[in-house]
């Protein structure tokens, strides 16, 4: 296992690398600094000084992969692509637009966006498995067509809307919650709990549709029929070997996201002013910070291949016959 | 002439789009198991509705791609024959056809049906003096009078609608049977019963029902849009009507062109990848997982940014606003391909190792065919149901995309009419007391009803085209 794990972790490298090649030439090949300065200095200020002021200033003066002038081995390392990119590897983000170190904003920001993420991903993953299991138990009959109708109508509607309807009917008219904020301690339950009850229902079609057909295809599996032929009762047969066998299926869509839940979610967070990663990530769009929208493309696909290890363990977890070597 | 045609990039691709359609409809014709893969979808009353549904959305889309601009009247001393100007503005057929729409601007906001102003505003009393008054729209229930009813004349313009109505599914209806009665060598009443009766073997009753309603509102429309506003006016004061009207090629463009863009790598390298296997499998899996590893709204992020970036530094790579805001709309379309061809990718990669094992392959290998002559006559076809169900599944995913990448900041041009742009501003206003909740509410059916019936064609496509898989 250990040394599954660490193999695992060399074939990360290769990917990680090509992310960071990718977003670097993504962020430096399309545009030049220069473009990027004199965006940011706005069209007044721009007189080529004020653009070499703003590189240097911000350490963007040098050239991408290849300094002739560097001495000996800086030739390689003192570029924009080691300074600006290789770097993160080491956790070592720089400094956004406003002048904070990124990596101190981001640890500050990931417990609000787990604090909210983390329940709307557990409850919607128990409200959908439970509802399609009920679906499956009254399959083929009017409910479990109308319950299909509903999801599909529920998965056609913006998950925009589910915010501004719920934000408007509990917050506003029935005044129940705050519209939105966020606080530490007890008062956390006040500001959370429509996001999270938003998040739930917003996502509810389309997973209840997917688990749905999930056990519906094991359903029609030998061993199920063996169960029903031993003489149990259709419930013991849904809840204790359909929902087993049908975990594998299961983990693979609901591990790998696992880790991702740090990110949090950019609407849910903009539209309640969660302060966590999701809005923070969505600030720095709307105010061009480059370096932020760097810095979590590079952590968002650490934390994706962290999510593609976590499913393959968890296969061995719940199928003995999975051995990882 | 008076008009100019313009012909903007995303126009030239949706003609693109529209006859790659129709020659895959016509090869489908002649291809017996697609031909009943497609009778299978055209057999439940759901996916008929929707297709029908569609296609009213897909025309008033494609009236919305026919772009022109209009001629400038020569100035007073300039010779008439002189070289035209065209105006800087460029409109579309659309545009033309709702006119009324279009130019009827109020104020700021005003309710549906109104004919005040939705804010009090300081006025000029006739008797001199000053006062604080809803004054009245300036377009909206202009003909009324003070005394007039306004229900009483509401009605008294939608009196014929209903006949109007009746009269399309009617006509519609005939066009059918005849069809039917050809086909079935059967008396035209016999086929009208048939189809009324839902006994038709493809569920024509549900697209006479979907006929019926539609064309209710479109006269009611007609009837009433030049003389109210029917669904309100939002900040500025535009139609909401218009705005969404002009709504549906934006989605319609970035659902489709998406796809149409992403599928010429997505096929390639999965086919590839899957049936030369080697280096060049180990390159495509290592680029699509790397791809896949950043997370869609990120790179998607990313890369609008950047694109932002080298539009706002080169303004000369633009002649018309309308060709800067449709350049972004395309390269929007091109970023959302570029995060979303990896899953087809590695779909069509699996399916092309299990396609490379069979015998008929092998066969074809065996006498020498060419590996490039392999590709297109025999995995290529037997790969294409794939391809359909991935392009209708993706499409209402898309449209939804649109309106959060909008709200982020990272959507279509603020120039642009969108769902995405009309929610947002829209949002803004929902703290106001009384709510101005007119935009939302039109924004919010016009795309339920588009998703919607995409995702019940998509439903319907899948289980025709892929009975054993359920995913």
């Amino acid at each position: 296992m250990l040394a599954y794990i660490f193999r695992r972790l060399l074939y990360a490298i290769p990917i990680l690398l090509g992310v960071n090649l990718f977003t670097f030439l993504l962020f430096f090949g399309l545009n030049s600094p220069d473009d990027i300065a004199r965006m940011q200095l706005g069209a007044k200020y721009t007189t080529p000084e004020a653009i070499e002021r703003w590189k240097a200033e911000r350490g963007y003066d040098k050239p991408m992969f290849y300094n002739a002038a560097g001495a000996g081995a800086e030739k390689l390392t003192d570029t924009l692509f080691v300074d600006k990119s290789l770097r993160m590897f080491t956790f070592d983000f720089g400094r956004a637009n406003d002048g904070h170190d990124i990596a101190r904003e981001i640890r500050a920001r990931m417990g609000p966006s787990l604090a909210v993420a983390l329940p709307t991903f557990v409850l919607s993953l128990f409200a959908a498995i439970v509802l399609a299991l009920l679906l499956v138990f009254f399959r083929a009959t009017a409910l479990d067509f109308w319950g299909v109708a509903i999801c599909v109508a529920m998965m056609s509607i913006s998950s925009m809307f589910y915010i501004i309807g719920g934000q408007w009917l509990v917050s506003k008219t029935w005044a129940l919650v705050p519209v939105s904020g966020y606080a530490g301690g007890v008062d956390m339950a006040r500001f959370l709990g429509l996001p999270v009850l938003i998040g739930v229902i917003a996502g509810l079609g389309a997973g209840t549709r997917w688990y749905r057909t999930v056990f519906l295809e094991e359903i029609s599996r030998d061993y199920v029929r063996t169960a029903r032929a031993k003489g149990l009762s259709e419930f013991a047969v849904l809840f204790r070997h359909v929902l087993r066998n049908a975990l594998i299926p299961i983990l693979t869509g609901v591990v790998v996201v696992i880790p991702s839940l740090f990110l949090g979610s950019l609407l849910m967070e903009s539209f309640f002013a969660v302060p966590g990663l999701g809005s923070y990530t969505i600030d720095a769009i709307r105010s061009q910070d480059f370096a932020v929208v760097r810095s979590m493309v590079f952590i968002g696909s650490a934390l994706y291949i962290v999510g593609l290890m976590l499913t393959d363990i968890s296969y061995t977890m719940v199928d003995p016959r999975v051995r990882l070597g | 002439m008076n008009v100019q045609p313009v012909l903007l990039l995303t126009d030239l691709l949706v003609f693109v789009l529209i006859l790659g359609a129709l020659a895959l409809a016509m090869q489908a014709r002649g291809h017996a198991p697609s031909r009943e893969a497609w009778r299978r979808v055209g057999r439940r009353p759901a996916a008929m509705a929707a297709a029908a549904v569609l296609l009213v959305f897909a025309a008033i889309g494609f009236l919305d791609s026919l772009h022109y601009r209009e001629r400038l009247p020569p100035g007073p001393g300039e010779n008439a024959a002189a070289k035209p100007l065209y105006a800087a503005e460029v409109l579309s057929v659309l545009d033309t056809l709702l006119t009324p729409l279009r130019l009827q601007t109020e104020k700021t906001y005003s309710a549906p049906f109104a004919r005040e102003l939705f804010q009090r505003e300081t006025v000029e009393q006739p008797g001199g003096g000053q006062g604080r008054t809803y004054p009245r729209l300036v377009h909206g229930a202009r003909h009324l009078q003070a005394g007039d009813s306004l229900p009483g004349d509401v009605a008294r313009r939608l009196v014929w609608t209903p006949f109007t109505a009746l009269a399309a599914s009617g006509l519609l209806l005939l066009a059918l049977s005849a069809a039917v009665a050809r086909g079935r060598r059967c008396r035209l009443d016999a086929a009208i019963r048939r189809i009324l009766s839902g006994r038709a073997t493809l569920a024509w009753r549900a697209v006479l029902i979907v006929t019926f309603l539609v064309a209710l509102l479109a006269a009611a429309g007609v009837a009433l849009a030049p003389h109210y506003h029917l669904l309100g006016t939002d900040k500025v004061g535009q139609d909401v009507l218009y705005l969404s009207l002009k709504s549906i090629r934006t989605g319609l463009v970035i659902g489709t062109l998406t796809t149409l863009i992403m599928l010429p790598f997505a096929v390639a390298l999965g086919i590839a990848a899957g049936y030369l296997g080697g280096w060049v499998d180990d390159a495509v899996q290592y680029l699509y997982t790397v791809l896949n590893a950043i997370p869609s709204v990120l790179l998607i992020a990313a890369s609008v940014l950047m694109m932002q970036v080298a539009i706002d530094t080169h303004p000369q790579w633009f002649d018309t606003a309308a060709q800067r805001a449709d350049a972004r709309l395309l390269a929007l379309c091109a970023i959302l391909g570029i995060t979303s061809w990896t899953g087809l990718c590695r779909l069509l990669r699996g399916e092309t190792l299990k396609l490379r094992e069979l015998d008929y392959v092998q066969a074809a290998r065996a006498f020498g065919a060419s590996t490039a002559a392999i590709l297109r006559r025999h995995i290529l076809p037997n790969v294409m149901h794939i391809v359909l169900i991935t392009v209708v599944l993706d499409f209402s995913g898309l449209v939804l995309a649109e309106a959060v990448l909008s709200y982020v900041g990272i959507g279509v041009d603020p120039g642009t009419v969108s769902f995405g742009a009309m929610i947002n501003m829209a949002r803004a206003e929902l703290a106001r007391e009384p709510v101005v909740w007119w935009s939302l509410a039109s924004a919010f059916v016009f795309m339920l009803v588009l998703v919607l019936s995409a995702n019940l064609l998509a439903d319907a496509v899948r289980d025709a085209f892929d009975p054993g898989g359920g995913k």
